[in-house]
């Protein structure tokens, strides 16, 4: 009967696409299939793309196109003097998606944000483990257990947060993907049928798309939700197309059977310019690919003999090769599109003379190093095998000779942490949630040192200054970054390579299409002329 | 027959035993494991490492491992993709069909005219058709798929546009999957045209699968038909006056088919390596691109339990291949 319901629901479906001559179908030739449909499972973008950014909102959402955060589902939220306690005042009237497969009985209140957060917090919460191997990866990768104390309800439309202690960054982290809101009501008409896993695979929320149906690797359908709560979209049916190899993504473009595509080859990304019919949107993403020395080895241990060899590295030769055009030269450890970015820091100019002369005054001769090169590839670095390369001979003018290791990429990961690590390493970040406490604390506080601090730095100066950011209004905390920079540049634990350059193609059909500095694709306030 | 049936099922156990220590063993030889892997350069703590090896069982000793594993296969239990959460067999049966198809419809074609080439290059030997027929054969061996798909693309789907460019039909029809099969469910589905644009979508991933095996086959027939066709029986069949049709037909045909039907059975894992290959190129939602995914990734149970259902299905193709051959050749049977 369930089947011949489902038959029915999607033989209408397809006589509404065929006799709806009006309805606005968008297609996006997106790079690969989603894992699931709960984002706090999971930790890749793509699964993002076709879960919270399309079906799900959160409490404070990204203002699309930039790292700030603006009011989602709550309306607004007050902050405690001491910054431990944010309570959150929900938006009356939102209404989750009515499929054929649930209908809400009512709208969103405190418990559906208690249960999106609590299954995520209490191994007893029924949810905790409903698909086995459930581990909250984002939940736990950015320390929210640590930092959440609890979660009150207030009244049906408030829900405060009492945390363990003040932390800024707090705002920017209910933003991500894992803090997307789910219903209650869903969850637990699912839990009586024993159907708890649907949650992962038939999703309901409140955003401006509902789930149609998901074909594995082929294709996922979502239509406007008609009661979205900040008003329809203009497109009327969304429409994933999984299409995993970039050149026939380019080709499905080019032939007009998508109208987005994520992920050109940087290759192709000049023909692409030249086609009449399409749109290349550019930005830089919100990462960045380093050299990190070991601060606690000899020579390094030396400011000057880094920043010699940080004279030394020619990055203009390294952005031609390696990123083909798709990268920027880096000179702060965050990317210039992340507030408190310091654009008046000076980048150590390309100088081998100077280098040289550097590294003799320091009484360095003779300098043998290991550098490590990453065995695959990343946004921030396409070919760190070129890439230690290019830097091999860039080092052999100042003589210093470098011999390039390389291990397999967990153990890489795992053996670049220790802090007698013999050699520099090839590495990079992504950015999370947008706060600069995401780039600086994480990859250079005194905490990461044996860990994400690849370069084992601890500077008492810089890490003060990150400390003391983490509570504060964001201007406070921007003059505080960007005093932090400054101490960076002047200490050299790496050398900043690049940000990559994405590029994302369209037709010329699309309009309203905002880039998103974190990296994912959203579709809000998107149109298509015919 | 029964007897030669349950011989050939017996050989099936220890062989499929093998099969699932060759794919325990393998995904574990490789260095990483998937839980730093899945961490990334986020990294996981050594307490919240240790919780996650207890949670997957993979503190335990590898035997204990391998025995629950194998116990929970006999049982029908997969396992859970580590990274989907999705149960194994669940992720694999809705794969399959379109691999399956993708495949019947290459080994169809490739049988259909590598077989009909072969004969038409042994009956002419040395000739001018004979010396093309295998000139073609040996490029297409050493065709490299992905280059040859992307050819295909760009000639047939952008410059002339007469097919698309991937996926199995077209985003316009939407409708339940019933058998999996595109071609039938587009037929049952009732909507006109969806049955064509699923046939227009099946012709390039088609014909770039079925190069290598096309070119094996027709080489494979060809030496097969030269050798019977000097046997004696054959020249005896022609000098009794017999007609070149029914002599190569009915009299050579039959017994040069062995060797071929062999190379047939074969194929199977030919064609499934090259379905990774032709899946990629093609956006084909199949478990092609699954299996290499989940290698990249260190999905143990996906890579275990798939690497264990690929090789039940080609050590079934065997049997078929065997069965007919007893059909072929009675003397087989015994």
């Amino acid at each position: 009967m369930k089947k011949f319901g489902s038959l029915l629901a999607t033989t209408m479906l397809a006589s509404m696409l065929a006799t709806g001559a009006y309805a606005k179908t968008l297609v996006y030739c997106s790079e690969g299939s989603p894992e699931g449909f709960d984002p706090a499972l999971y930790t890749a973008g793509t699964t993002f793309d076709a879960s919270s950014k399309t079906v799900y909102n959160r409490l404070v959402e990204f203002k699309i196109g930039t790292t700030e955060t603006q009011p989602g589902l709550a309306e607004s939220y007050d902050v405690s003097d001491d910054g431990t306690e944010y309570t959150f005042h929900l938006r009356p009237g939102v209404k989750f998606h009515t499929t054929d497969f649930f209908t809400p009985s009512r709208d969103l209140n405190a418990d559906d944000v208690i249960f999106s957060f609590e299954r995520q917090l209490k191994s007893d919460n029924p949810y905790n483990a409903y698909v086995e191997g459930a581990s909250w990866e984002y939940f736990n990768g950015m320390s929210m257990p640590d930092l959440i104390k609890s979660i009150e309800k207030v009244d049906d439309m408030t829900v405060k947060f009492v945390l363990n202690r003040a932390e800024a960054p707090f705002v920017a982290n209910l933003a991500m993907d894992f803090a997307s809101i789910m219903s209650k009501e869903y969850a637990d008409k699912l839990a009586e049928s024993g159907a708890m896993s649907d949650l992962n695979q038939k999703p309901v929320g409140t955003g401006p798309y509902q789930f149609v149906a998901y074909q594995p690797d082929a294709v996922i359908r979502y239509k406007a939700n008609p009661d979205y709560w900040n008003g329809k979209e203009k497109i009327d049916d969304l429409v994933f197309a999984i299409t995993t190899d970039a050149s026939v993504r380019q080709q499905k473009l080019t032939a007009g059977e998508c109208h987005v595509m994520p992920y050109p080859n940087p290759a192709d990304v000049q023909a692409l310019k030249d086609d009449e019919s399409i749109n290349v949107m550019e930005q830089e993403g919100l990462n960045v690919g380093y050299l990190a020395y070991n601060t606690k080895v000899a020579p390094f241990d030396k400011t000057e003999v880094r920043k010699a060899l940080n004279m030394a590295i020619n990055k203009q030769a390294i952005l031609d090769a390696v990123f083909q055009g798709a990268g920027q030269a880096a000179k702060n450890p965050i990317p210039p599109t992340m507030w408190s970015y310091n654009d008046s820091v000076e980048d150590d100019p390309y100088d081998p003379e100077a280098a040289k002369k550097m590294l003799e005054e320091a009484g360095v001769s003779d300098l043998s190093m290991k550098i490590w090169a990453m065995p695959v590839q990343r946004p921030y670095n396409p070919n760190a095998r070129r890439m230690a390369e290019l830097m091999q001979e860039d080092f052999s003018k100042v003589g210093v000779k470098v011999e390039i290791v390389s291990y397999e990429w967990g153990e890489y990961l795992e053996k670049s942490k220790a802090e007698d690590r013999d050699g520099a390493v090839l590495l990079g970040w992504t950015g999370d949630n947008g706060d600069p406490d995401n780039f600086l604390a994480v990859l250079l506080g005194c905490d990461g040192v044996g860990g994400s601090n690849r370069a084992q730095w601890c500077n008492e100066e810089f890490d003060n200054l990150i400390q003391k950011a983490k509570s504060g209004t964001q201007e406070e905390r921007a003059k505080l970054y960007e005093e932090a920079q400054v101490v960076f540049k002047r200490e050299a634990p790496w050398a900043t390579i690049a940000h990559s350059v994405v590029h994302m193609p369209m037709s010329k059909k699309v309009t309203g299409y905002k880039m998103d500095p974190l990296g994912g694709h959203w579709f809000t306030g998107v149109d298509i002329s015919e | 027959m029964i007897r030669f049936l349950l011989r050939k099922f017996g050989l099936l156990i220890p062989t499929f035993i093998g099969v699932s220590i060759i794919a325990f063993a393998f995904i574990r030889l490789l260095p990483g494991d998937p839980i730093t892997l899945l961490a990334g350069e986020r990294g996981v703590s050594a307490e919240r490492y240790e919780a996650l090896q207890a949670a997957y069982g993979f503190d335990k000793p590898i035997i204990v491992q391998y025995v629950n594993y194998l116990g929970d296969i006999l049982q029908g239990d997969f396992g859970t993709s580590i990274v989907t959460k999705r149960p194994v067999l669940e992720e694999f049966m809705q794969l399959f069909p379109a691999t399956l198809e993708l495949s019947i419809c290459a080994i169809i074609l490739a049988t259909a005219i590598g077989i009909p080439a072969g004969i038409l290059a042994a009956v002419r030997r040395g000739s001018f058709t004979d010396q093309s027929i295998m000139g073609v054969a040996l490029v297409g061996y050493s065709m490299p798929i992905f280059w040859w798909g992307l050819l295909l693309i760009i000639l047939f789907s952008g410059v002339l546009q007469w097919t698309p460019v991937s996926g199995r039909i077209s985003l316009l029809y939407y409708f339940p999957q019933v058998t999996g099969f595109m071609l039938i469910d587009s037929l049952l589905s009732g909507q006109a045209g969806a049955f064509k644009s699923a046939v227009s979508h099946l012709i390039l991933p088609t014909i770039v699968l079925a190069t290598i095996p096309l070119a094996v086959i027709a080489r494979q027939t060809r030496s097969a038909m030269l050798e019977v066709l000097s046997e004696d029986y054959v020249r005896t069949a022609r000098s009794k006056g017999l007609g070149p049709f029914r002599v190569i037909g009915l009299h050579a045909l039959r017994n040069a088919l062995i060797p071929v039907v062999t190379t047939i059975g074969l194929q199977v894992g030919v064609l499934l390596a090259g379905a990774i290959l032709t899946e990629s190129i093609f956006s084909w939602p199949g478990i092609g691109k699954w299996m290499v995914d989940s290698v990249f990734k260190r999905d143990y149970s996906v890579v275990q339990g798939g690497l264990l259902l690929i090789a039940g299905m080609i050590m079934l193709v065997n049997l078929l291949v065997d069965l007919v051959y007893g059909l072929i050749n009675p003397r087989i049977r015994r």
